[in-house]
């Protein structure tokens, strides 16, 4: 079969791409205070691959993003479960959190949570197990 | 603080973890998992001493209050049974190491190990429902994939029902736990009980006791939800069917002992009377199907039902001695139960075949196999210096005490029927005149054999250490017989 002229598609999906993952990202931190959090914002953020493997093709999404998706996973749920240890490096039970804040130039007052690593642990894990089944499934014959 | 509690978790998952990076490189996985392993095997043992000296330990998770949070409770009962879930596991992965083959240890069947190795050992250390609930999904998908890796199609098959049943079953547990949660408005198992102590009697506590046998019967094999556990444990390839047969069970079994002796006591006459029912029949149908077969694993496989039905029992019977025996027999069950399909895994790749028409006098050339056999087999049937005696002897006794001659009948009988089973296959396999193997030659067995000889030799210790265990076991009967000793341990009133 010949392959479609997708410009329109591809170049649409270059500007797209961006936004989906600016939104992700936006999502990821509204979390603590907003609706939101890691799984959303994972889901999203894979969900912007998921256009870019529609748009292009396996191939060229794997040298976009060289990862292997497996070990992404696997480093998101290290920093889950090193969240989750570290409380007992100090003393306290696990999954402990701690806060504070401070007041950078420009930025304003803004706090700053451990919970956060623990939901860069989820994200990590959403988009490596989402990526996992779809190029999985994608690539088998 | 008391860290301790949180190792025989954090370690099997970080394992896990670790192992997902050098998923190519063998030799490396062999060593992590081996250190993980034998370093739970150690913190397990530490907490048992402390839990021993201390009393219950408890952590609440994130520094939150008991009912707020999600709080770990380790009592004896739970620590016993952490404790054989990571000898089982060490003693699995050393038998994995020579028979489960390069393509499966290629792809991801350590991390899969030590995730279900999680799952098992959150589950008996929980003290939240939901958080039951969260482990037994960790270890459920973790025994998925263990089911499933190889592909072959017999695995392919099994695991479709497998899966189909166990999502069901996870469906109406958290039906269960939405019911609960609407009645006593809390998740913490301390909190729950004393709310529905506090509550008395009343009818919708009873019908959520009943989902709950359900839920935890269709986990545990109990009459008549076991249908799924002959075929899908006849599945896997031998280091995970010792797995799956030693430990998963075992779960289920410990949520109905735990939930029928710390939330449903009110009701004791409907909610126990089922279950004792229950328990009488899922012996009659394991044990009718332990010696309708000449299936080397459909026969050890009929036997953990029959076990089942024997530690229901005695905690159906719900006194302190029954309880006693329930926790005698359930560990004792979980070693045992590991080193049978372990044995038997070396007996079929010897014969090469599971059939039992088709063997025959493997003494002469594997003697040590035998004896150890036999000696398991032994052990099984609870002949009184090995192991299986005590719990039994204690389960059957409190059941006569009880005025339940029918059942206590039963039970004893069932280790005449069991033994048969097992002699069995001692008798047509190992006696006899040597049949013509597919192997001409011997095949080497001694490092396979190591690991199912440890686990004998631990049954054959845990029974004639029966006079220095008995204190630590009726202490672990004592908190689930007494609900107030495990409130006020999670509670701190």
């Amino acid at each position: 079969m010949m392959k479609t002229n997708n410009v329109i598609l591809e170049t649409a999906t270059k500007v797209i791409v961006f936004i989906i993952l600016l939104f992700s990202v936006y999502m990821f931190f509204a979390g603590h205070y907003e609706p939101g959090g890691g799984f959303i914002g994972g889901l999203m953020a894979s969900g912007a691959i998921v256009l870019l493997l529609i748009a292009y093709d396996i191939k060229t999404v794997t040298t976009i993003l060289p990862f292997d998706f497996k070990k992404v996973t696997a480093v998101g749920l290290l920093f889950a479960a090193g969240t989750a240890a570290g409380g007992l490096l100090f003393d306290k039970p696990m999954l402990t959190h701690w806060f504070t804040y401070v007041n950078p130039p420009l930025l304003g007052k803004m706090s700053l949570h451990t919970a956060v690593l623990f939901d860069i642990g989820v994200f990590l894990v959403v988009v490596g197990v989402t990526m996992t089944i779809i190029q999985t499934i994608g690539e088998s014959e | 603080m008391n860290s301790l509690i949180t190792l025989p978790l954090l370690i099997p998952f970080f394992t896990a973890i670790i192992l997902v990076f050098f998923a190519k490189n063998i030799p490396v996985q062999r060593w992590i998992s081996t250190i993980g392993s034998i370093s739970t095997i150690i913190a397990a043992v530490f907490l048992a001493i402390t839990v021993y000296t201390d009393g219950i330990q408890t952590m609440n998770l994130g520094n939150w209050e008991a009912p707020f949070g999600i709080t770990l409770v380790s009592d004896m009962t739970s620590i016993l049974l952490v404790l054989t879930t990571s000898l089982i596991a060490f003693v699995c992965l050393l038998y994995s190491f020579r028979s489960i083959g390069k393509e499966r240890e290629e792809f991801y069947y350590y991390p899969s190990f030590f995730f279900l190795v999680l799952g098992v050992n959150g589950a008996f250390t929980t003290g939240d429902i939901f958080n039951l609930f969260v482990f037994f999904e960790v270890m459920l998908m973790a025994s998925y994939v263990l089911l499933v890796l190889g592909g072959t199609k017999i695995q392919l098959r099994e695991t479709i029902k497998y899966l189909l049943v166990n999502i069901i079953s996870s469906g109406l547990f958290v039906m269960g736990v939405a019911y609960l949660y609407s009645v006593v408005g809390t998740l913490n198992m301390a909190h729950i009980s004393l709310r529905l102590h506090e509550m008395g009697q009343s009818g919708i506590v009873t019908v959520i006791a009943v989902l709950f046998l359900i839920v935890f019967g269709i986990k545990g094999a109990l009459f008549p939800l076991y249908f799924w556990l002959p075929g899908a444990y006849y599945a896997p390839p031998a280091p995970v069917m010792a797995m799956f047969g030693a430990l998963l069970t075992k779960v289920g079994i410990y949520s109905i002992a735990r939930t029928y002796t710390l939330f449903f006591t009110q009701d004791v006459g409907y909610t126990h009377g089922l279950l004792e029912i229950l328990a009488i029949f899922t012996i009659i149908l394991g044990a009718i199907g332990a010696i309708a077969y000449s299936d080397v694993k459909k026969i050890i496989i009929y036997n953990i039902i029959v076990a089942v039905g024997v530690i229901l029992f005695g905690v159906a019977t719900f006194t302190p001695e029954s309880l006693t025996g329930s926790v005698f027999y359930l560990i004792h069950d979980m070693i045992i139960k590991a080193a049978l399909f372990l044995l038997i895994g070396i007996i079929i790749k010897v014969a090469g075949t599971s059939n039992l028409k088709e063997m025959g006098g493997l003494i002469h050339r594997y003697p040590g196999l035998g004896w150890t056999f036999f000696i398991a087999a032994l052990a099984l049937s609870g002949i009184p210096p090995l192991s299986g005696f005590m719990g039994k002897i204690l389960i059957v006794r409190a059941g006569i005490d009880a005025g339940n001659y029918w059942g206590s009948g039963i039970v004893l009988l069932s280790s005449l029927f069991v033994l048969f089973s097992v002699m069995k296959i001692f008798i047509n396999g190992f006696w006899g005149e040597a049949r013509e193997y597919k192997q001409q030659e011997k095949v080497p067995v001694k490092w396979l054999l190591t690991a199912p000889v440890i686990l004998t030799i631990c049954a054959v210790l845990y029974g004639l250490g029966t006079e220095a265990l008995y204190p630590i076991i009726s202490t672990a009967a004592e908190t689930l017989s007494n609900p107030e000793i495990y409130i006020n341990a999670v509670l701190k009133e």
